[in-house]
């Protein structure tokens, strides 16, 4: 473990601990946004036959790092009909609750934040700081269509909330154990180790358990893509009705904020996805570290494959979003409440009947 | 129950459908060009920024009065004998010297009217279109070569000798008026004629354009 490792280093647990949160922070989060809005920028554009930002550096490759600039020599506006206290508070709360999340994701078998027992329980309730965040924006912003879209986002990050829980409770149910980094662990060796292909389970449970799983990563991938309002769930911050909804009347760094989050909050839903259903920083096929002998080599494979796997399901997040067009307000509740509870629901009763084989 | 679970399968498979159009245009080459640094083929004629070549401009007049806006502004002024203002590359001996020649590109349709009927095909378009300015007058282009003194100097060339030779008819003029006046004195009675045959002409128009009311 990273923080032991440090303490024997350094001989200060404070200073250890420090290092230790902060690390995934500025090695990962930041760099992740970086990365992943150019990503963004450049995938829509080719999938649109476009080229995208090609100005700044090789094919625009500095595009973000220039757009950082530009922001942080923002004016800071703060409209005079808002509730400051509220305003100015509402960026710091969603980036924590979208950065107090990788805490408990595993990054590979030496590096997790903090190893706690109840990780997936307490990545689902720590991002609900997300939503009271938004919320926070849109009512302190004074403006109507911020309090609209901050009120969508309530509403659909509460609905969504649930299919996401029935899943990870379905998981906890044939795993039994809510820590992701045992339920990593579970996960080793080969990819058919993988809770998508049945868990590391042998014998008939495997085989029932592989549809189950099939329907139920679909479920979570879902639900936890509107969790993080992204196209198509993206009716809170629907530019073409609201303007951009709870950001509206953001600028400078705090719109920088609010966006830093939503990339933190795509790769921590993609994290999770990948944890609990692909094996999380597992590699599909065995260690080229284990096989030459060389044991140090293995945890930088491990992060490898989590970053590889996390970054496709960014990909596919956007991916989706140059596919499909916004839900109507109405749709995304009906296929929240008509489709994603009730099959989760299924999946959790047949799950259930499964493990009692 | 069948229906719900036909419309689940029916949502994925089309989302799946769609994921496969926008994947495979990832690697459509792009259809944009990087436009300033890479510039559209544009078409043969294509009708941009005029242009006029002063070397073989006679001052005709004839874009001007071609031009549905009114944005061409020509004024000329003759040369005085013995000075040599050259040909045109097609051969037409220039008498005028151009002092002023604007195109006011603000106003300008872009339609090609002035390129015809220009004799000595001075006038033409390019293929620069990248012209906007700041400010509105900025758009008005002087294609005249002489330098401004030298159109004051033209001009007043021109005046002088216009005078001069004003000079030189009253001179003449009154010379003539002088034998006139000798001369009517021996034969009063030849001018009220002309006047009543003005009247009836002007009365004859009259008519007509009522006619083109009606």
């Amino acid at each position: 473990m990273m923080y032991d490792w440090l303490y024997d280093l350094t001989g200060s647990s404070i200073l250890s601990m420090f290092v230790v949160s902060l690390l995934p922070l500025f090695a990962f989060i930041l760099p992740f946004a970086l990365i992943a809005v150019l990503a963004e920028r450049k995938v829509s554009a080719h999938m649109q036959d476009r080229l995208g930002p090609m100005r700044v550096g090789y094919h625009g490759i500095l595009q973000t790092v220039a757009d950082i600039i530009k922001l942080i020599q923002k004016e800071d506006l703060v409209p005079s009909a808002t509730d400051k206290r509220l305003f100015n508070f509402a960026p710091l709360l969603v980036f924590t609750g979208s950065y107090a999340a990788f805490a408990a994701i595993p990054f590979s078998g030496v590096f997790i934040g903090s190893q706690i027992e109840l990780g997936l329980i307490y990545i689902v309730a720590v991002t609900g700081l997300v939503v009271a965040g938004i919320l926070m924006a849109g009512w302190a912003s004074n403006n109507k269509y911020s309090l609209l879209g901050a009120m969508r986002s309530a509403a659909q990050i509460v609905s969504y909330e649930i299919p996401t829980l029935l899943i990870i409770l379905t998981i906890v149910m044939i795993t039994g154990t809510l820590s992701l980094y045992s339920l990593s662990e579970m996960q080793t060796s080969f990819f058919w180790n993988w809770m998508i292909f049945g868990g590391p389970d042998t014998g008939i449970q495997k085989y029932l358990y592989l549809p189950l799983m099939l329907v139920g990563c679909l479920v979570i991938y879902i639900s936890t893509l509107a969790e993080v309002n992204r196209t198509p769930f993206d009716i809170p911050e629907a530019e073409s009705e609201l303007v951009s909804g709870y950001h509206t009347e953001y600028s400078g760094m705090k719109f920088a904020m609010f966006f830093l989050a939503e990339y933190a909050n795509m790769f921590a839903v993609s994290a999770i996805v990948a944890i609990i259903f692909f094996g999380g920083y597992q590699s599909p096929f065995g260690y080229l570290g284990n096989l030459l002998g060389w044991t140090w080599l293995v945890p930088i494979e491990q992060f490898f494959w989590f970053t590889a796997k996390g970054l496709f399901f960014v990909f596919v997040q956007m991916w989706l979003r140059w596919t499909l067009p916004r839900f109507r307000v109405d749709q995304l509740m009906a296929f929240c409440w008509k489709y994603l509870i009730p099959i989760a629901f299924v999946i959790l009763l047949l799950a259930g009947l499964v493990s009692l084989i | 129950m069948r229906d719900y679970f036909l419309k689940f399968w029916e949502g994925l498979f089309t989302i799946l459908i769609g994921m496969k159009v926008t994947f495979r245009h990832l690697f459509v080459p792009a259809v944009t060009i990087q436009y300033p640094s890479v510039k559209p083929q544009l078409p043969e004629r294509e009708r941009n920024r005029l242009y006029v070549n002063m070397d073989d401009c006679i001052g005709c007049d004839q874009c001007s009065r071609a031009c549905p806006v009114s944005c061409i502004e020509i004024e000329t002024v003759k040369s005085i004998p013995g000075e040599d203002l050259g040909k045109t590359s097609n051969g037409k001996k220039k008498a005028l010297w151009v002092t002023k020649f604007n195109i006011d590109f603000a106003k300008c349709c872009y339609c090609e009217l002035c390129v015809s009927p220009c004799p000595t095909e001075c006038i033409y378009m390019t293929d620069v279109y990248e012209f906007s300015e700041f400010e509105r007058g900025s758009l008005v282009y002087d294609f005249v070569t002489l330098k401004p003194a030298e159109r004051e100097e033209k001009k007043k060339n021109f005046e002088e000798f216009q005078a001069k030779k004003e000079a030189e008819k009253a001179a003449a003029a009154k010379k003539a008026a002088e034998a006139k006046a000798a001369a009517q004195k021996e034969n009063p009675d030849q001018e009220p004629k002309k006047s009543t045959e003005d009247a009836k002409e002007s009365k004859t128009q009259q008519g007509n354009k009522g006619q083109n009311k009606n």
